[in-house]
């Protein structure tokens, strides 16, 4: 048994649309182990989320896992249909999305909300999941828990509301914490606190968490490894101070150059020309080389692949990566 | 800039909202008469061809200045002079979905300040000039004929900023105009602005929660905290020597590209409501610094302290050494 707790392989994930079948997420392989943070970064479009919903079971329809396998903690999830994916959401993957406001009911009161949670996943009874509920939110840092465990949603200040969903998550004691845009509808410095508090909980509880953002500052401060996808697939993996620091694919190393530095007094920003491709016009070969100083005729031929850590780039910047031979487009 | 005048001129700025329950709750509850005081008495002046950034939280009043500036909103107190031409005064907003009328063609958008602050301009100058706008912001000018939602995020963008050009405007103040775009597409938007600012002249008020970004376009940064400035610096002197608690405390938020997962502790608390902000300076209870006097008796800009620069009574002491 080794301590891998998500395992997705060759992930595919499509719409069949009127134009087609678009393929959101293109063969996408990632692995987290206990008390690991994988961020997962991109631009609008990129599939990252979709990667997240796929794992959690919730695509909308008429989206669907077109190929691949989804492993926790050795097990498959994603052959186990509505019911058996019922089960596994909530108690064994937790989640956290971006608008702490719809995550919660506005009409109870947030400590019977933690309740119903945690008597929906275990056996404890109604004072005991209370002593619970009280337990978590005095972990993920509300102050005056007694007084506050009684108020509803829209007395917490977003912040606040964002520490409750995160108890949420915590509830069943998940193997994994899946983490779609945690901090984005929040204030810098709330910023702060809510990561430092994922990174604790990570920590101290052995959680895997998957961490899906557009913000490399986030992914910089909070993750221990990086996956950055572009239209659809993986254009990087590896421990965040290699891809933060040392970027392989060009287009991550546009995307860093790209974040105004506190460091460089360079008059104009470093920009990547163009847009991220839409779906339904992929290019062919790598999806990046259009808007790449560095492609070649292979690169417009070829698709790139990754084998576990590296670049998914036949001419990467830095070093030399092991890549698999793609499929031809 | 050669001459150094001022295009705008603010001082003593107050904006109040009445946030009262309604009158029959106010009768029969006797609730009280509740003001949110979302700008409190600031001052500012921006140099013609510069760029005056406000930076602060949500809720600290750096949207609701935009607004008392543009004359969306009339002061409640104090006084806005602006040394300019009132109709080459433009606006850029954060949502470029909700600030483009989604049944206009781009082409009318666009057009619309020509032909609303210079009537009888003939269709064939207006078309021209779209075109050259549209040209001007990275876009072509066959987009003209298209609608908004036929354009991604940044190209929206672009869309208003050259709806905002079309008026030939000589300030322009903007709203968090990159919040809503992805990193590579704000740096397009950011260096667009840039280069626009050099070529033109123009003056902007910058609005945005951005710390790095605002530090790469702003002259002078404005730092906000619950309606007030607390601190006021040039770009380069406010990263070298943040005079401010709160400042040093955004500071220290920014992530660190060059040095990830480093640990720090971060900032504690949040930011209080402002319709009953804490007594004396609003941010003592958050304050490292905070002694007695902070909690009674609020903190002024003083010239004759640090130039003015910061509103802060553990600065001034230091100062005073």
């Amino acid at each position: 048994m080794t301590d891998t707790v998500l395992d997705v392989r060759n992930l595919r994930v499509e719409f069949p649309t009127r134009k087609g079948v678009l393929r959101a997420v293109d063969d996408i392989s990632l692995t987290i182990r206990r008390g690991e943070i994988l961020g997962v970064v991109g631009e609008s479009g990129a599939g990252k989320s979709m990667t997240g919903m796929a794992i959690l079971g919730l695509l909308e329809p008429p989206g669907r896992i077109a190929g691949g396998q989804i492993l926790l903690s050795g097990e498959r999830i994603d052959t186990l249909g509505e019911k058996g994916l019922q089960r596994v959401r909530g108690r064994r993957i937790g989640a956290i999305f971006q608008d702490p406001l719809t995550s919660l009911n506005p009409l109870f009161r947030v400590g019977d909300q933690l309740v119903e949670t945690i008597r929906q996943h275990t056996d404890l009874g109604k004072a005991q999941a209370r002593a619970r509920a009280i337990g978590l939110m005095r972990e993920v840092g509300i102050p005056a828990v007694e007084e506050r465990i009684d108020n509803y949603p829209h007395q917490f200040s977003g912040g606040m509301r964002q520490r409750i969903v995160i108890a949420l998550a915590l509830c069943a004691e998940p193997e994994l914490i899946i983490a779609d845009e945690p901090t984005t509808a929040l204030d810098v410095s709330i910023q702060a606190q809510i990561t430092a508090l994922l990174k604790r909980l990570c920590r101290e509880r052995g959680t895997a968490v998957m961490l899906v953002t557009h913000d490399m500052g986030v992914i910089a401060e909070t993750a221990d490894r990086v996956a950055v996808m572009y239209a659809g697939r993986l254009a990087e993996v590896g421990p965040v101070e290699d891809v933060v620091r040392r970027p392989q694919h060009p287009y991550t190393a546009g995307l860093m150059g790209s974040i105004p530095s506190l460091r460089s007094d360079a008059e104009d920003l470093r920009m990547i020309p163009g847009s991220m491709p839409r779906l339904d016009a992929i290019p062919s070969g790598c999806a990046f080389n259009p808007r790449c100083d560095l492609a070649g005729p292979r690169c417009r031929r070829d698709v790139p692949r990754i084998a576990g850590t590296g670049a998914a780039c036949w001419l990467p910047l830095a070093g030399s990566t092991a890549l698999t031979e793609g499929e031809t487009a | 800039m050669t001459r150094q005048t001022a295009i705008l001129e603010v001082d003593a700025l107050e904006r109040r909202f009445d946030v009262s329950a309604p009158w029959l709750n106010r009768v029969i509850e006797r609730k009280p008469r509740r003001t949110l005081r979302a700008v409190d008495g600031v001052d500012f002046s921006i140099q013609r061809g510069q760029t005056l950034a406000l930076v602060g939280e949500s809720g600290c009043g750096k949207s609701t200045i935009a607004k008392l500036v543009t004359g969306l909103h009339p002061p409640s107190a104090g006084a806005i002079r602006f040394h300019g031409d009132r109709d080459r005064m433009q606006m850029i907003f954060q949502d470029p979905f909700a600030s483009l009328n989604p049944r206009w063609r781009v082409g009318r958008i666009v057009a619309e300040p020509l032909r609303t602050l210079r009537p009888g301009t003939p269709e064939a100058t207006v078309a021209a000039r779209v075109s050259e706008l549209l040209s001007t912001v990275g876009l072509s000018p066959a987009d003209a004929l298209k609608y908004p939602h036929e354009f991604s995020g940044g190209q929206r963008q672009r869309i208003s900023i050259a709806r905002a050009l079309a008026g030939e405007p000589e300030f322009l103040v903007c709203d968090e105009p990159t919040s809503a775009l992805d990193v590579s597409v704000q740096a397009q938007v950011l260096n667009l602005m840039k280069r626009l600012q050099r070529e033109m002249g123009l003056t902007y008020l910058f609005i945005s929660h951005d710390l790095s970004v605002v530090r790469h376009m702003a002259d002078v940064i404005a730092v906000m905290y619950l309606g007030r400035i607390v601190e006021i610096q040039p770009t380069a002197d406010l990263f070298a020597n943040p005079l401010h608690p709160y400042t040093r405390m955004l500071l220290d938020t920014i992530p660190d590209l060059e040095a990830p997962n480093r640990e720090r502790a971060p900032m504690g608390g949040e930011v209080p409501s402002p319709v009953s902000p804490p007594r004396g300076c609003s941010f003592h209870p958050r304050c490292p610094l905070a002694f007695d006097r902070c909690k009674v008796e609020r903190p002024e800009r003083h010239a004759a302290v640090r130039d003015g620069r910061v509103a802060c009574f553990a600065a001034e002491s230091a100062a005073d050494v």
